[in-house]
């Protein structure tokens, strides 16, 4: 174990989890109003009416398959009686039709967005990382699935028993960084675009994953606010507060 | 009985003469930001017309507004809430630009660097989307006036309900105004559909507002908005929407629409209503009991009982006095001639109409009759079908007997007044027929056309104790916001990142950037400009002048200019 595996092993996720996990609260008490999905379906809706929908609930059964593949460990599946053969076809089988989607709904995506002028005169250098960044790490996650089925990528890796552990051991504050070593380039080129890609994430429009409207289901139809919380748009300046209002 | 107090307004459609006034000086106080260049919180369509965005009202397409199902129960028309959480990537029944209309501006330099040439140079018009030259094909009011008709005006919808005999011959007898606000529902379906929970009704007053930092842009709102006076923000992603001019009426000042209006024909005022109510008037199953419904939510402010609960419910002595004195109360409930705007959308709208009479006067004027004779009136509305039965699908769910009320005493106040006016004896029958009293006559006479300034605008202030919360008596220090002088501009993420500013400040700056700019947007080198008040007076400050060799600048150097001049 050279100092590089463990720049790139432990130091690098530990870096990205804190800037993950710190720019998002930076973002959320700094930037609630650039806080968006920032929609372009006004400037164009063919394209996007199916794409759109192909990639993000593509992209949600991927992470599903992410949080099974990396979260579970593999004794949990050997205990309730799941062979291996018959977890990869499983997660090949429903990985592919996810991953396809994906890919496709991403491709048709950005094809849309680098020829539909607005859509394009709307993207900012920002956006354009992001989409680099969030591509890069897709396709080669992907080519790691296909490359595996075809049985191209040299010698077998089994990912649940290499990038798995080494996933979850960060979480467990026992970082093995030896495991990714052995896991083959293509796994290792994975996780180290995820990594920047976390690293970025508070930063970019990304961060509307984060405001899925689940509670959506338990709210009231109407919301009723009362303006003498804050009237108008700032907060109460202090030495102003009204008697008995705690409010902010 | 929980009572509640509701901004509302009524309009005198008699008195629009379609100047849209109103929507430009709204459109100059609220989007003439980028981003929102095609948003008109308050516009003024021609009926028969489109309307805007196009063909808004057939709900049949766009599925605005809420139904009562089958089990009696009252849901929003797109359906349940699993199924738009899953249609959220890509809102399905979204108008596009193009149904708004796509917006642009001309290329006026053109005008002015052309070289030498045969013919005059023209400025073309740019889109502001995507700077790119365009065709200029549509726009808010493209069929202003009946342009375009008869081709454009048969696809109002509604027109398309009425019969189709009645639709030939339907241009050449009627036209009018319609100006239209956010109408701040009671029964608020944006609200309903927003995911987010971004859009709320305040306690006190009814208006309905996006909080701008909740707003996560799902879209949702366009679509849940029958009237479709939500509009999508395509800069900041953000919804945007008509805010009843909120930091004036807290001052107890008329929105910006009324207070510009040249024919004076906006009202507003507020209203008692009982919100315990709300959803059992809004799933009343006949459409055309959606009126009567409506009113009776609406409270009486001088019922004892009424100001009691009001009382409880911390409703203050000046905002009952102040709906005791309420203008669209008396239009509303006393008078009963204004209407709502499609009720049968079912979000209990507060902006209320006075159908137009005048069109039928003119009708009965051409023909060689009194015009403002009370049996000619009288007849000529129950002859002239087409205006009331046009008039009965925009406030009354088609029932033409509603509006036909409404008109006869529009048409009982004239030729009562008249009367009065000729020094001849009043004719008591006239209001009779009409069932009300000479009296009543003369008070909705005053009310309407003689319209004074504060009896069409009651409109109770916040109170001083809130005052230094309140955008208009704002006392905090402009400086301390983005864009204020001496501060780096916007946050790290552009121009609509970091906290919001105050709605006062925001205007004046950017009004300001909008003046000096040389771009169609908004200029990209926004932070790079000078700014000559941290000048000290020595040298130059670095960018005031092009770079040497540019051609044509005048450099700090050059022994033409001793020094520079602002």
């Amino acid at each position: 174990m050279n100092t590089a595996e463990i720049l790139l092993w432990v130091v690098l996720p530990y870096v990205s989890l804190a800037i993950f996990i710190g720019g998002h609260i930076w973002r959320y008490r700094y930037d609630k109003f650039g806080w968006t999905t920032r929609s372009s379906q006004l400037y164009e809706r063919r394209l996007l009416r199916w794409a759109s929908p192909l990639f993000h609930f593509g992209i949600l059964f991927v992470l599903i398959g992410h949080v099974m593949g990396l979260g579970i460990p593999k004794s949990w599946t050997d205990a309730v009686g799941l062979t291996p053969e018959a977890y990869h076809a499983l997660a090949v089988g429903v990985g592919a039709i996810a991953g396809i989607g994906t890919v496709v709904g991403m491709a048709v995506l950005i094809y849309r967005r680098r020829t539909v002028g607005p859509v394009f005169s709307a993207t900012t250098n920002n956006d354009k990382l992001m989409y680099a960044v969030l591509a890069v790490t897709i396709v080669l996650g992907m080519s790691n699935t296909v490359l595996g089925v075809l049985g191209l990528e040299g010698e077998h890796v089994d990912y649940r028993e290499t990038v798995s552990p080494w996933f979850r051991s960060i979480f467990y504050f026992n970082p093995q960084p030896e495991l990714m070593t052995e896991a083959g380039l293509g796994f290792q080129l994975h996780a180290l675009s995820a990594l920047v890609l976390f690293a970025i994430w508070p930063f970019t429009r990304l961060v509307h994953v984060f405001s899925a409207p689940l509670g959506y289901f338990t709210r009231p139809y109407i919301v009723y606010r009362s303006r003498d919380r804050q009237l108008g748009n700032r907060p109460t300046a202090r030495g102003w507060e009204r008697v008995g209002g705690g409010r902010r | 009985m929980r009572v509640m107090a509701q901004m509302g307004m009524v309009m005198n459609l008699d008195k629009c003469i379609g100047c849209h006034t109103c929507s430009v000086t709204c459109k100059q106080a609220w989007t003439n930001r980028t981003g929102v260049e095609y948003v008109w919180f308050n516009n003024v369509e021609t009926r028969p017309g489109q309307g805007y965005p196009r063909t808004y009202e057939d709900q049949e397409k766009w599925k605005g507004g809420w139904v009562v199902g089958r089990n009696g129960k009252l849901t929003l028309r797109t359906g349940s809430r699993l199924k738009r959480l899953l249609q959220i990537f890509s809102s399905p029944k979204l108008p596009s630009i193009q149904e708004y209309y796509e917006p642009w501006t001309y290329d006026y330099e053109t005008l002015t660097n052309a070289p030498v040439q045969e013919h005059t140079p023209v400025a073309q018009p740019r889109s502001l989307l995507s700077n790119e030259p365009m065709k200029v094909e549509w726009s808010a009011n493209w069929d202003d006036n009946l342009g375009g008709a008869p081709e454009l005006t048969q696809q109002d919808p509604v027109l398309q309900k009425i019969s189709a005999e009645i639709k030939e011959k339907f241009e050449q007898t009627y036209m009018f105004y319609l100006p239209r606000i956010c109408e701040h529902c009671i029964n608020p379906s944006c609200a309903a559909s927003c995911p987010s929970g971004a859009i709320y009704k305040r306690e006190e007053d009814g208006i309905v507002l996006v909080d701008q930092d909740r707003c996560r842009g799902w879209r949702q709102c366009v679509t849940g908005c029958p009237y479709k006076k939500v509009y999508f923000n395509h800069r900041t992603g953000k919804a945007e929407k008509c805010t009843f001019c909120f930091p004036r009426v807290e001052v107890g000042i008329p929105t910006v629409c009324s207070e510009t209006c040249v024919g004076r024909l906006r009202y507003i005022g507020i209203i008692l209503y009982d919100a315990d109510r709300v959803l059992e008037a809004a799933s009343t199953p006949d459409e055309q009991d959606l009126y009567m419904a409506q009113r009776s939510i609406i409270l009486d402010p001088h019922d004892p009982e009424v100001i009691r609960a009001a009382e409880k419910a911390g409703i203050s002595r000046d905002w009952i006095e102040s709906a005791q004195r309420s203008p669209i109360y008396s239009l509303i409930t006393r008078f009963e001639v204004a209407l709502p705007l499609h009720p049968e959308y079912r979000t209990m709208p507060m902006v209320w109409y006075i159908p137009p009479l005048s069109p039928v006067v003119d009708a009965l004027t051409e023909t060689g009759h009194d015009g403002e004779d009370a049996g000619n009136i009288f007849g000529a509305i129950e002859s002239l079908r087409i205006p009331v039965e046009y008039l009965a699908e925009l406030f009354a769910a088609g029932d033409t007997n509603l509006v036909t009320g409404v008109l006869k005493k529009l048409g009982a106040m004239r030729a009562y007044m008249r009367d009065l006016n000729l020094g001849r004896p009043a004719d008591e029958s006239i209001a009779a027929a009409v069932g009300m009293t000479g009296q009543e006559i003369q008070d909705m006479h005053r009310l309407l056309a003689i319209a004074k300034y504060d009896e069409r605008y009651v409109i109770p202030t916040a109170h001083a104790e809130q005052g230094p919360e309140m955008e208009e008596f704002d006392t905090g220090c402009s400086l301390d916001y983005d864009g204020g002088p001496g501060m780096g501009g916007w946050g790290p993420f552009g121009e609509t990142s970091g906290g919001s500013t105050p709605i006062a400040v925001e205007n004046f700056h950017m009004l300001a950037a909008r003046q000096t700019t040389d771009t169609l947007s908004a200029p990209p080198d926004k932070n790079q400009r000078v700014n000559l008040l941290n000048w000290d007076g020595k040298g130059a400050p670095e960018g005031l002048f092009p770079p040497k060799g540019d051609g044509g600048g005048v450099g700090p150097d050059s022994p033409s200019v001793t020094e520079p001049k602002p």
